[in-house]
């Protein structure tokens, strides 16, 4: 009999389904636990990838946890595509639902932290603006220029101490989160993604800059919510951390 | 704010940023140009999952009913839930829960 | 059959390895007997950053080999076209030296399940797995090679023994094949019959390259041993002693070494690559 694809798979990710049959070992008999390798193979793999993935998250609720979430999950969500390295886009939505985990509900926006530096990782590579490309322009066009922003900039903002939880948990020595909301940035010199807090009001601003507003266009509406905006520091981030890739201005269009 | 006062404001900000930069992107030009090794080792999970075409004689351990054991990090802090307000432990609540279907 | 323009046209007969970012240092400075290396297409589709630097970098020095692992070749529906033409693309930018794939299925309706599964040799399936190939070589616009799988279990409506089916892939496609020597001792111990067999009803003429990894060793559930492809370890003596007997058989070919999983430091590898190389040498073209 010809087992189906379909049959196989159902099998596959369900343990407690029967093994199809028509698979069988050397002597005519049923696979049995030879089946197993498959189940475990996937399991396991998926697994492995998304511990790969958040391991911020695997440090946050420990491995075991982390393993035994993480084959519900694969069981709901096996990839989209072979490819790997973007596994994972629903964990967050999946976390924030996930009801033994409530309790703790900064998991998905870490878990959207974790997914956000990959995606720096693997971002297309774009020239960066000289530092001092922005001292070549008179201060009577400043106001006028528009940025473009590198495509590995990552810009994330919650409720939750994002960057404090992620930090806590990857750079040894970072005090322990606080209760309060986080903005982060996340920049790539070359090709390290390297997380930043923001401070309050830059979301806005970089959000405004790649909506091709002018530098006081963008600086303007961020003020008007955020009256302490500090466009300086903003701005100096954005330029260590490699983000700016053009600089344009009236005249020069 | 006047356009004269609002231009000399931004490029007040600009040159800050610009000579802060300046600094520190001097500092990092002196590090070796590298395609191999990531700084301190602390991103290399940035890179995320990749393939296999290996199996495993890891068993995965799927059951019916499951338990939330071991605790990671997230015991040592208390961050209070952000609906209500109100402090909650951090600490993972021991439940079993049955597999959903 | 198609015209390729790659730096280096040919994988030598030399020692390849399975390209892991932690030995770029390594590789890069002191390569040792490694003459060519493998990649997996699937973990050079991103958008840019370290691994395509790397991969470039390393283009200019060695010939690579593309491995595909995500295509789904044996599957029963259509192949994914989104996953197609990131392939042409990768291929295309890259220019490798060869391409190859898996005799296997990994994608079903939509759901990919990282691994290699089984297929029942049967007329249905040789039909459309000879039309993904030929789908494949033709957007590509280059021959590609098929490996043999590891075989865990077998399929009760099987009607072609493995070697025999993949001669007819060959012959309805013109593709080449990978012949994966551990494999072969892995599914001949699972399935109890002889790997010297094997190898020698494999048409060998087609053989362009030839891989070698290490197994697990697990039971069935009659203490039957049951070997698993974990590529987690050294190549056993066992497999190097079916190497030489292929080599033997079909004179030198391109020879790769497949660590994937808890990847070792350099030296342990580079001495696998060594060992390789010494069989390499016993065989005259």
């Amino acid at each position: 009999m010809t087992i189906t694809q379909s049959q196989f798979r159902t099998a596959m990710l369900d343990a407690s389904t029967d093994i199809p049959k028509g698979l069988l070992d050397a002597q005519g008999r049923d696979a049995g636990r030879r089946f197993n390798v498959y189940r475990n193979n996937v399991a396991v793999s998926l697994t492995d990838a998304l511990e790969t993935g958040f391991p911020v998250i695997a440090k946050l609720i420990g491995q075991e946890n982390f393993r035994a979430i993480a084959g519900v999950f694969l069981r709901q969500h096996p990839p989209a595509s072979p490819v790997m390295m973007f596994y994972g886009a629903e964990f967050p939505a999946f976390l924030r639902n996930f009801e033994p985990l409530q309790h703790l509900g900064y998991l998905g926006d870490v878990a959207k932290v974790e997914m956000a530096l990959r995606h720096a990782y693997h971002a297309e590579d774009a020239q960066a603006i000289a530092p001092d490309a922005l001292a070549q322009i008179s201060p009577e066009d400043l106001p006028n220029i528009r940025m473009s922003i590198a495509p590995s900039v990552q810009v994330l903002s919650s409720p939750w101490p994002i960057y404090d939880l992620w930090a806590y948990n990857s750079i040894e020595g970072h005090p322990k989160p606080q209760a309060g909301a986080q903005d982060m940035l996340i920049t790539r010199v070359e090709f390290d993604p390297l997380p930043h807090l923001l401070p309050s009001g830059s979301v806005e601003f970089i959000a405004a800059l790649r909506g091709n507003a002018t530098l006081s266009e963008a600086t303007e509406q961020t003020t008007k919510t955020y009256a302490d905006f500090d466009l300086g520091a903003v701005l100096g981030l954005l330029l260590t951390g490699n983000a700016i890739t053009s600089i344009t201005h009236e005249d020069s269009q | 704010m006047s356009n004269t006062l609002k231009t000399i404001a931004v490029a007040a900000s600009v040159a800050a940023a610009v000579s802060a930069a300046t600094t520190t992107t001097a500092s990092a030009a002196g590090k070796e140009k590298c395609y191999g090794v990531s700084l301190a080792g602390q991103n290399d999970c940035a890179a995320g999952p990749g393939t296999t075409c290996a199996g495993t004689s890891t068993v995965d351990y799927q059951g019916n009913a499951w338990t939330l054991v071991d605790a990671g990090t997230c015991e040592g802090f208390e961050l209070p839930a952000q609906a209500d307000g109100t402090p909650r432990n951090g600490a993972l609540e021991e439940q079993s829960r049955d597999l959903p279907a | 059959m198609f015209d390729v323009t790659s730096q280096f046209p040919n994988l030598p007969y030399m020692p390849g390895v399975g390209y892991k970012p932690q030995h770029f240092s390594e590789i890069t400075n002191n390569p040792g007997s490694v003459g060519w290396l493998e990649i997996h297409a699937e973990n050079y589709m991103g958008h840019g950053g370290r691994p395509l630097a790397q991969l470039r970098h390393l283009a200019e020095r060695f010939p690579i080999s593309v491995h595909g692992v995500g295509l789904s070749i044996g599957g029963e529906g259509a192949l994914d076209a989104d996953h197609l033409s990131r392939l042409k693309h990768l291929v295309e930018w890259l220019k490798p030296t060869v391409f190859s794939e898996h005799l296997a299925w990994s994608t079903h309706e939509g759901a990919f399940f990282n691994d290699l599964l089984p297929l029942p040799y049967t007329n249905a399936t040789l039909d459309h797995v000879c039309a993904h190939i030929n789908q494949v070589q033709d957007t590509l616009q280059r021959q590609m090679m098929l490996e043999n799988p590891s075989s865990y279990l077998a399929f009760d409506d099987s009607t072609w023994c493995e070697p025999e089916f993949l001669r007819e892939v060959t012959k309805r496609t013109g593709c080449g094949l990978l012949l994966d020597v551990n494999n072969v001792f892995v599914s001949a111990t699972n399935l109890d019959y002889n790997p010297r067999d094997y190898i020698t009803a494999y048409p060998l003429d087609q053989v362009g390259e030839i891989h070698l990894g290490g197994h697990d060793e697990d039971q069935d559930d009659f203490g039957k041993p049951l070997l698993i492809d974990s590529h987690g370890r050294e190549v056993v003596d066992p497999v190097w002693a079916l190497l030489d007997f292929t080599l033997d058989l079909c004179g030198p070919r391109p020879v790769l070494i497949e660590w994937d999983t808890d990847v070792p430091e350099w030296a342990i590898l580079s001495a696998e690559v060594d060992r390789a190389a010494r069989a390499l040498s016993k065989v005259v073209a």
